[in-house]
């Protein structure tokens, strides 16, 4: 377990893209979630030599708080340039909590086919699952008070580090 | 009509009905146009559905025909979830006598959360806003020469689709300005979204000079309207004004201000033609314009089931 507050984004995304390399069989698609698993599946995706650009996935659109909270600002779209029906898919977030968002990916990706089957690896677990969802691949465990927000961030050079707010 | 402030907007300016396109910030269309590019997609997956508004009821009232209008805004709200009760109030309760308002109650009393309303009474949407339960909304089809707010969405995300930018556009609507709520909320649209130059083009009958308050320019000459255009919207000729006397006779008609190959040929050679439908062939417009390529006329209906979708989504997710 490490503390929050020196958790270097680099670092984590060496174990990452060992992690994800392990999970994707031949024929395996990657798909991130808008915008944070975005920006590591595109990553990835050049680092492990795939042809072609990562999925996209826009949660917005199966929300489960839609009703308290609406539809949220620039809705990004989902786009996935592969067929999703038989397909192993390793979808790829920055960081895991409640598993809503994760409920609401799967939902979304159901949408378009049935996929052979889907892991999911991110790169912080910081605990607090509301839903029965587990990560195949997580770097690191971290405990983060309930009232704190982490996300992960981009400078214009790509490089990754971790906002805690 | 408004009072203090707009009833389309709660305390946070957010949009809790739509009712008019006058009196909605730029910032507020493009919101709508925005979300709406994101249910385009919806169109092109497996599941075309999505559970926004699942578990909500969405009433057509349409207490005037229209069977398209009615059908697009019942494909939207099923791709959105809801379930979708189509009443046919022009030949029900209203027709005994009941008032407008005592039936906006029992439908109240079913557990509406969203009233669809076409009106030929301008205004009516808006006082069924004012008297429904403050969880239900309300959404203008379309009431009398008032308003149209979402053709006129439709409208601007078509144009968007096809000239991304407002600010640099010369649009041209043809036809029956005066008694067309269409026209009406196309130009609340096109002036808030910055279109620098809009003219009203038909004859007098039909275009009255002091349109000119509206921001548009009047042209009675139909060569002068449509030259230079980057966008013309061509509207409906209702039967109804022929034999009112307000014209001629629809061969004259045509001839003067019926859009076809040679005078589309003024307009700017990328400009797209648009109609809000149905279209009468050979009336306001000629068979090979519809049919030719700078024709997004079926387009059109396929971005208003999008633009649908996303108003209300939108309204729905926004508290009172």
């Amino acid at each position: 377990m490490s503390a929050a507050d020196h958790l270097d984004a680099e670092a984590l995304y060496v174990g990452l893209l060992a992690g994800v390399r392990r999970l994707l069989p031949p024929g395996g698609a990657l798909v991130g979630i808008t915008t944070g698993g975005a920006w590591l599946a595109e990553r990835l995706q050049k680092d492990l030599g795939l042809p072609g650009a990562p999925g996209v996935l826009s949660i917005a659109l199966h929300r489960d708080d839609f009703s308290q909270r609406g539809l949220s600002g620039g809705a990004a779209h989902t786009k996935l340039p592969f067929d999703v029906d038989g397909r192993h898919i390793v979808l790829v977030d920055d960081v895991l909590y409640t598993g809503r968002t994760i409920r609401a990916a799967v939902n979304e990706l159901y949408d378009f086919g049935r996929p052979a089957s889907i892991a999911l690896a991110v790169l912080v677990d910081r605990g607090g699952r509301e839903l029965p969802i587990a990560a195949a691949c997580a770097t690191a465990t971290i405990e983060l008070p309930a009232d704190k927000r982490i996300r992960l961030a981009r400078d214009a050079a790509g490089r990754l580090s971790f906002e805690i707010r | 009509m408004f009072g203090r402030r707009n009833p389309q907007l709660n305390a946070n300016d957010e949009l809790i009905h739509l009712l008019s396109i006058e009196g909605l910030p730029a910032a507020t269309l493009q919101h709508i146009l925005d979300t709406a590019g994101t249910f385009l997609s919806v169109n092109d997956r497996d599941v075309k559905k999505v559970p926004l508004l699942r578990g909500k009821s969405v009433f057509n009232l349409f207490f005037e025909n229209s069977t398209r209008t009615r059908t697009t805004f019942e494909i939207a709200a099923k791709r959105l979830s809801a379930d979708v009760i189509n009443l046919d109030i022009a030949r029900s309760s209203t027709a005994k006598g009941e008032s407008l308002l005592d039936t906006i109650a029992n439908l109240s009393a079913m557990h509406a959360d969203m009233f669809v309303v076409r009106h030929s009474e301008s205004g009516a949407p808006y006082l069924i806003a004012q008297h429904c339960a403050p969880h239900v909304h309300v959404v203008n089809a379309g009431d009398g020469r008032h308003s149209h707010p979402t053709q006129g969405l439709l409208d601007m995300y078509t144009i968007r689709h096809y000239k991304q930018d407002f600010t640099q556009l010369t649009v041209a609507i043809v036809g029956d300005i005066v008694h067309s709520r269409v026209a009406r909320s196309d130009i609340h649209a096109l002036t808030t979204l910055g279109v620098p130059e809009i003219r009203a083009v038909g004859p007098k009958t039909l275009v009255p000079g002091d349109l000119k308050e509206m921001g548009v320019r009047v042209c009675h000459d139909m060569a002068e309207g449509v030259r230079d255009a980057d966008v013309i919207i061509m509207l409906r000729l209702q039967n109804e004004r022929m034999s009112g006397a307000m014209l001629p006779s629809a061969g004259e008609y045509f001839k003067t201000f019926g859009l076809d190959a040679a005078k589309l040929a003024l307009a700017k050679p990328d400009a797209i033609v648009m109609h809000p439908g149905p279209i009468n062939r050979g009336v306001e417009i000629d068979s090979t314009v519809v049919d030719g390529n700078q024709s997004v006329i079926l387009p059109q209906v396929t971005f208003g089931i999008a633009v649908r979708m996303a108003v209300m989504s939108i309204i729905a997710g926004n508290s009172p």
